[in-house]
């Protein structure tokens, strides 16, 4: 029987998280790096969260992982961190060259490191740094570190890194290393009327880390990854409490030393962490099994200027009034700080099992998943990508060892273009990832098939579903590489009911496409999309969008522009404003017209009653423009 | 299937408009490839036959479906250019026809443009995708619920709707009209002029959205020109949408739907089911880009040949699939079509004096082949630029009114919507106008009814070419025929309506036949149908004139030249005459300064900060310009003065036309009225639907029609502010 090939849980877990993400960050190699004005290190008990030295200062996750051509003009991915990591992949530059028109040639460079002297001073008064050192608690007047947390990853931010600099940027940066650190701090920010933005990952896509110019008040960026125990786990309630700066791999690789697991993977969740994900809303990839961070949440803690804000007991449900932690959750830290919360566990799985669908169209392809959820048995998660994105993945396809492995590929392309008669220029593809036990899994697995079979579906094998998840991982990456070449791009995202989800992908290309030449831009853009999850009443789409801009003499604003149209049109086309990235400063102006005058009124009172000085940073949402 | 025909005109390559520094290898689209890789083959086709088009070639390169002016809410989306514009060349498709065989042409190899993205279904497959939509199924499932019947026997009538309804459009059928209409048009009409850019930015519109042609309705023979012209440049034959009372003409109306007809009922409001079927039919042919669609806005023929105020029903039909997002853009196509003699020209005269219009019928059509010895000149048609209604739109629709309801459900469009739907309306319309080619005959005919009852010859001519010039001015797109002297042209126009106007001893005369002899109604009513004649080609011009015109009626109605009083009453007049001719909704001080403009360029007025007056050389020019419009004045006064002295009672229409004409035929008979125009039923029921507008006449809505009910009173204050016997109470704008 198989059962006795079935290898041990927390074994296959950790296989499956190597296959998944390759991450071997090893904790023991990094030296702590923060650097610190004051004398005292954080405790030496503690483990560092990814430090920031490991980190690219300018672009997108780790200083070794990063797509380069190589001598031979073969772009590669370097590191060992991810699968692909060394890998060569001979079609991508074709790929690039034909869809930007982008030349190897032309190329820019970033600076090589941040130039401390047009960094922004630090200004700070000495009688708050005098409370701070009482507390013991470590921070930074360090410029790098400041600027280190002076944004998120939105494209702009990214492009003022590489070529210029923040006008505004965090005076402080401090390191609390548990709750009542957090209580301290706010308390000393309503003292000395300082303005505190809460600090996670760092992946922010919303602006929300940008510091407003017009800020006088000393800012201090609050860093929550000395936060990062897991405080209990209560197996017979499956759940267990976590310190909020704990990131998203770290908590799976804790918890999967007792055998569990959150199940909750958002796709930066290398780097993202709880805390972060409570205040955005976030969603996982798998969230059709193991729900979005509002199902997984069962208590938070969070500290207020106006007090600490949690339940009286971990219950599964509760009817007392609105439920308080839907204020918390997406407040995007208007409110406070998060910093304990409770959170459902599972029993790691024991199987885990991809695959992928070739559609003979995306409409097929969208009505095939339309009906999964309508049947509610979509796996773990499923996706599908258009036509573009499925020759964007297929140009990250690693060189193939041997020639019987290309004679297999060359024979599957022939069975779905020529027999089966798909046109590979609008044939698309889903993605799938299974888990749970193995008999379920090949059942559930018939399922969907046969599902799938019903709307022109053929089983394109697991190889290929596989690196469908592995593009999500790597993309951030290649917009790097993109900015090396004269690309720039950006992922967002949106939900949309399942009758407009064709309507909404069409039209949401075309604009982009459109608003592209418009705007002078010299080549067709890259605009795709995928419908991401699967829901009852409708489904998430996230969009990719990059162009090549030379010849552009403001690339920023001309890309914000034309992100700015795409997120009208699909306001136009009924779908949301986010679906897990958040407002922020971003898409704070349609706010308003999103949830109306009196919701949004809503938000500001409990804003104004909880932080009535506000020394949490509001420009978020509560001042959205009126137009 | 014969070869294609080397002679017959295509469309030439089209010409890419590259924007500077855009290197020849950034590739766009790969769609736009494709059909710029098919276009140049179809390029090729025509090759051999092109090159007497060379001259109109060379000027194509600015074919771009670029559209205009972006619309605001305030900031209205009608902006006339005040200067002259570039109009497109034209080139007569008939002059093929002559040299080579019909047969040929009708059997030629036709592989039309069509929508990017269309797969080709049968009509039968748009039938029943409609009556499985969603939208047809949720209105029968409700009638059905409300009426307590089985569905089946709503689905039943349904398909009876949509069979009566739909069109069969057939390749043989297009094939058997593309050798009539040949043969015919031949032997009608000298010339059948297009703009050939025109027809090359329509080739680039169909293919990117869906289209909708919006032409201008004169006369039957508008009905499948259009189909005949897309024909022949092998494009996507568009389906039509025709009045039901075709469908009483045998054979012709079978014939029709083959040609793409499909058949509207008059009037359905109240008929849900029909207006669901309808609407889905219509839009479902929209949506999936299956063919141009095409109809007219002005809901039928204009007797008059003045544009009539546009019907909004079809409009916000084929708009909603963009409102939805169900397409990301629609394109609007405003079609200009002019007659140098319209083919129904006597008919529409005796139809506004009363008698009334001859059923359609086979048997009316074949007797009226007689008109075949006729001949009705030169047909020009101006194919606009199209419009793009996602443009139209951007920044006027911001809130989505269809997110929070399923779109299937029928929903009556928020009064944003309606606002906008009627914007567009009447914004086509002044595009129509705008392109409306003017024969010199509308201009002999506009200085010969101020001339009545004869001018000498010379005198014509000389003030025949004053009015170009004034045209022009204007913004009227004159088509003079091949540097004709004035001389010749006015003689042409002459022979050509020889049934309107003669010259005798060297003086022109209207042409009233039997006006000699007999009664005096006799030669009242012989008299008036040539006045009725006569004016249907001067109308062509009035909406061209009617700003500066109005400006210079209310320059002679206002007490004083104080700006302030010139406007009153030029707001006064645009009010009155809000049916009568066209106006962009809500910009009377944008109108009032067009105006004001367009007299200043002619000299014709002076303004100071205050005043506006008319200039000694220019008196000739708004003395001319409020004769040319004092038939409406006065016409409109004498039909106020019937009503309000006359009509105690509530009444229907159908017993005020008959009253009022018998009112003004009297005063003509006394000699106490010169105003033959009067007599007219279309003046007459604009006069009496302004009077609605204006609240003096209240209109009721009966089971049996429509009732009115007069407040003389009011009637007699809006009398009295046409002698400016009172001053006209308008708040005056503050920015004058």
């Amino acid at each position: 029987m198989f059962l006795l090939k079935r290898p041990r849980k927390a074994q296959l877990y950790k296989i499956i998280m190597e296959f998944n993400y390759a991450f071997s960050y090893s904790r023991s190699s990094c030296a702590t790096s923060l650097k610190h004005n004051s004398t005292e290190l954080p405790p030496a008990s503690r483990e560092e969260a990814p430090q920031q030295e490991l980190l690219k200062w300018n672009g997108w996750g780790y200083n070794d992982s990063k797509f380069i051509f190589n001598k031979k003009g073969q772009a590669e991915f370097t590191g060992k961190r991810y699968r692909l990591g060394g890998m060569v992949l001979p079609t991508f530059k074709e790929w690039i060259e034909k869809t930007f028109g982008a030349s190897l040639e032309h190329k820019t460079t970033s600076r090589a490191s941040l130039n401390v002297n047009d960094v922004p001073p630090s200004i700070v008064n000495e009688e708050f740094l005098q409370d701070l050192r009482a507390t013991k608690i470590s921070y930074s007047q360090d410029a790098e570190d400041r600027v280190f947390r002076a944004h998120g990853h939105c494209l702009h931010e990214i492009f003022v890194l590489r070529e210029g600099m923040f006008k505004r940027i965090p005076d402080i940066v401090v390191w609390p290393v548990c709750h009542e650190d957090v209580v301290k701090i706010v308390e000393l920010a309503c003292k000395h009327n300082l303005c505190i933005i809460p600090f996670g990952g760092g992946t922010s896509v919303s602006s929300a880390l940008e510091c407003p110019e017009d800020e006088k008040r000393t800012i201090v960026s609050l860093d929550t990854s000395q936060m990062n125990r897991i405080l209990w786990i209560d197996e017979k309630n499956l759940t267990a409490c976590v310190e909020a700066g704990i990131v998203g791999q770290d908590l799976e690789k804790q918890l999967a030393e007792s055998g569990f697991c959150t199940g909750h993977e958002p796709d930066s969740m290398e780097f993202s962490s709880l805390g972060g994900w409570v205040a955005t809303r976030a969603s996982g990839m798998k969230k059709n099994i193991y729900g979005n961070i509002e199902d997984l949440v069962v208590h938070i803690k969070m500290v207020t200027p106006r007090g600490i804000v949690e339940k009286n007991c971990q219950v599964p449900r509760m009817s007392t009034g609105p439920d308080i932690h839907h204020f918390i959750m997406g407040s995007e830290g208007t409110l406070g700080v998060v910093t304990e919360v409770t959170i459902k566990i599972r029993p790691v799985p024991e199987y885990q099992k991809y695959g992928s669908v070739v559609f003979p169209n995306f409409e097929r392809g969208v009505a095939c998943l339309r009906e999964v959820a309508k049947q509610r048995c979509a796996p773990a998660s499923i996706r599908l990508v258009d036509n573009a994105q499925f020759q964007f993945g297929h140009a990250l396809k690693p060189q193939v060892a041997s020639i019987f492995t290309s004679f297999l590929d060359g024979l599957k392309k022939f069975y779905i273009t020529k027999f089966k008669g798909f046109d590979p220029n609008i044939l698309c593809v889903a993605t799938l990832l299974f888990e749970g036990d193995r008999e379920k899994v090949l059942q559930h697995e018939k399922q969907v098939y046969d599902i799938a079979t019903k709307f022109g579906g053929l089983a394109a094998g697991e190889d290929n579903g596989q690196r469908g998840y592995m593009l999500t991982f790597v993309i951030a990456y290649l917009r790097d590489l993109g900015l090396d070449y004269y690309v720039i791009g950006e992922s967002f995202e949106t939900s949309v009911p399942w009758d407009r989800v064709l309507d909404l992908c069409r039209n949401v290309k075309e604009r982009i496409v459109r608003e592209c030449k418009e705007k002078g831009v010299q080549f067709a853009p890259l605009s795709t999309c995928r419908v991401t999850q699967t829901y009852d009443a409708g489904a998430c789409v996230y969009f990719y969008f990059a162009f090549n801009y030379r010849g552009i003499s403001d690339p920023i604003h001309v890309y914000e522009q034309i992100e700015r149209a795409a997120r009208e049109e699909i306001l136009a086309n009924g779908g949301s404003l986010s679906h897990h990235h958040g407002v922020g400063k971003l898409r704070k102006r349609w706010m308003k017209d999103s949830i109306s005058d009196v919701g949004l009124g809503m938000l500001r009172s409990v804003k104004e009653y909880v932080d009535p000085i506000t020394s949490l940073e509001t420009k978020i949402f509560y001042k959205a423009l009126h137009k | 299937m014969a070869p294609p025909t080397a002679r017959c005109p295509r469309l030439p390559p089209p010409r890419r408009t590259r924007q500077p520094g855009r290197g020849g290898a950034g590739p766009w689209a790969p769609r736009e490839a494709a059909a710029g890789g098919r276009a140049a083959r179809r390029g090729r086709a025509g090759e051999r036959g092109a090159g007497r088009r060379g001259g109109a070639r060379r000027t194509m390169a600015t074919a771009t479906a670029a559209t205009p002016g972006r619309a605001r809410r305030g900031a209205p989306m009608y902006s006339k250019e005040l200067t002259s514009k570039k109009r497109d060349e034209f080139e007569d498709i008939l002059e093929e026809r002559r040299l080579s065989s019909d047969l040929r042409y009708a059997m030629k190899c036709y592989t039309p443009v069509i929508y990017k993205g269309l797969s080709p279904c049968k009509p039968n497959a748009i039938k029943s995708a409609v009556l499985r939509s969603e939208q047809v199924q949720y209105v029968i499932k409700q009638l059905a619920k409300e009426m307590g019947e089985s569905p089946d026997i709503i689905q039943e009538e349904a398909t009876e709707i949509l069979d009566e309804m739909g069109h069969r459009m057939q390749l043989g059928a297009v094939r058997f009209f593309a050798f009539t209409l040949s043969k015919i048009f031949k032997q009608l009409f000298q010339r059948v002029c297009v703009n050939e850019e025109g027809m090359q930015r329509l080739q680039h519109a169909i293919q990117e959205h869906p289209v909708v042609l919006l032409p201008s309705h004169r006369s039957y023979v508008d009905f499948l020109m259009l189909s005949y012209l897309l024909y022949t440049y092998d494009l996507a034959l568009p389906v039509i949408a025709a009045g039901i009372d075709f469908l009483g003409m045998k054979i012709v109306g079978e014939l029709l739907r083959r040609a793409g007809a499909f058949f509207m009922r008059r009037s359905f409001g109240g008929n849900r089911l029909y207006w669901a079927v309808f609407a889905e039919y219509v839009k479902t042919m929209l949506r999936s880009g299956y063919a141009p669609i095409e109809f007219f806005l002005e809901g039928t023929r204009s007797r008059t040949a003045k544009t009539l105020t546009p019907k909004f029903g079809l409009l916000s039909i084929v708009m909603e699939p963009f409102f939805k997002r169900e397409v990301f853009d629609t394109y609007l196509v405003p079609i200009s079509i002019s007659y140098e003699r319209i083919l129904e020209e006597s008919l529409y005269a005796y139809e506004l004096l009363g008698v009334p219009k001859p059923k359609e019928s086979t048997s009316g059509l074949l007797k009226a082949r007689r008109i075949l010895s006729d001949n009705f000149g030169t047909i020009h048609i101006y194919v606009g630029q199209p419009v793009s209604l996602r443009t139209l739109a951007s920044g006027r629709i911001n809130r989505c009114p269809y997110n929070l309801v399923p779109r299937h459900l029928p929903q009556k469009p928020s009064e944003d919507i309606q606002e906008f739907v009627s914007d567009v309306a009447y914004k086509m319309e002044l595009l129509q106008i705008e392109n409306m080619v003017l024969s010199p005959w509308v201009l002999v005919a506009a200085v010969l009814l101020q001339n009545l009852p004869a001018m000498e010859f010379e005198l014509l001519i000389e003030k025949t070419l004053w009015l170009k010039g004034l045209t022009q001015t204007f913004g009227g797109f004159i088509e003079w025929p091949d540097n004709l002297c004035a001389k010749k042209a006015v003689l042409s126009g002459l022979t050509l309506h020889s049934n309107i106007a003669r010259l005798v001893d060297g003086h022109v005369v209207l042409n009233d036949k039997g006006a000699e002899d007999g009664a005096v109604g006799e030669i009242v009513f012989r008299h008036a149908l040539a006045v009725l004649m006569c004016a249907t080609y001067r109308n062509q011009l009035l909406n061209v004139f009617v700003r500066p015109a109005l400006v210079a009626v209310a320059l002679q109605m206002a007490p004083s030249f104080r700006k302030e009083e010139v406007y009153s009453c030029f707001n006064f007049l645009r009010d009155v005459f809000s049916d009568e001719f066209i106006f962009f909704p809500g910009i009377s001080l944008k109108d009032f300064e067009e105006g004001c403009f367009l007299l200043t360029k002619c000299d014709a007025i002076q303004t100071s900060q205050q005043e506006i007056y008319p200039t000694d050389k220019g008196s000739g020019t708004v003395s001319f310009l409020s004769a040319m419009f004092r038939p409406f004045v006065e016409g409109y006064q004498l039909i106020f003065r019937y009503l309000s002295k006359e009509m105690k009672e509530a009444f229907t229409e159908k017993q005020f036309i008959p009253g009022v004409r018998n009112f003004v035929f009297q005063h003509l008979e006394k000699g106490s009225t010169q105003c033959y125009e009067a007599l007219s039923s279309d003046m007459q029921k604009n006069a009496l639907s302004a009077l609605v507008q204006l609240g003096a006449v209240k209109k009721k809505k009966m089971p049996n029609g429509f009732t009115y009910n007069v407040n003389q009173e009011a009637v007699s204050k809006i009398l009295d502010m046409f002698d400016a016997r009172i001053p006209v109470q308008k708040p005056v704008a503050a920015r004058l």
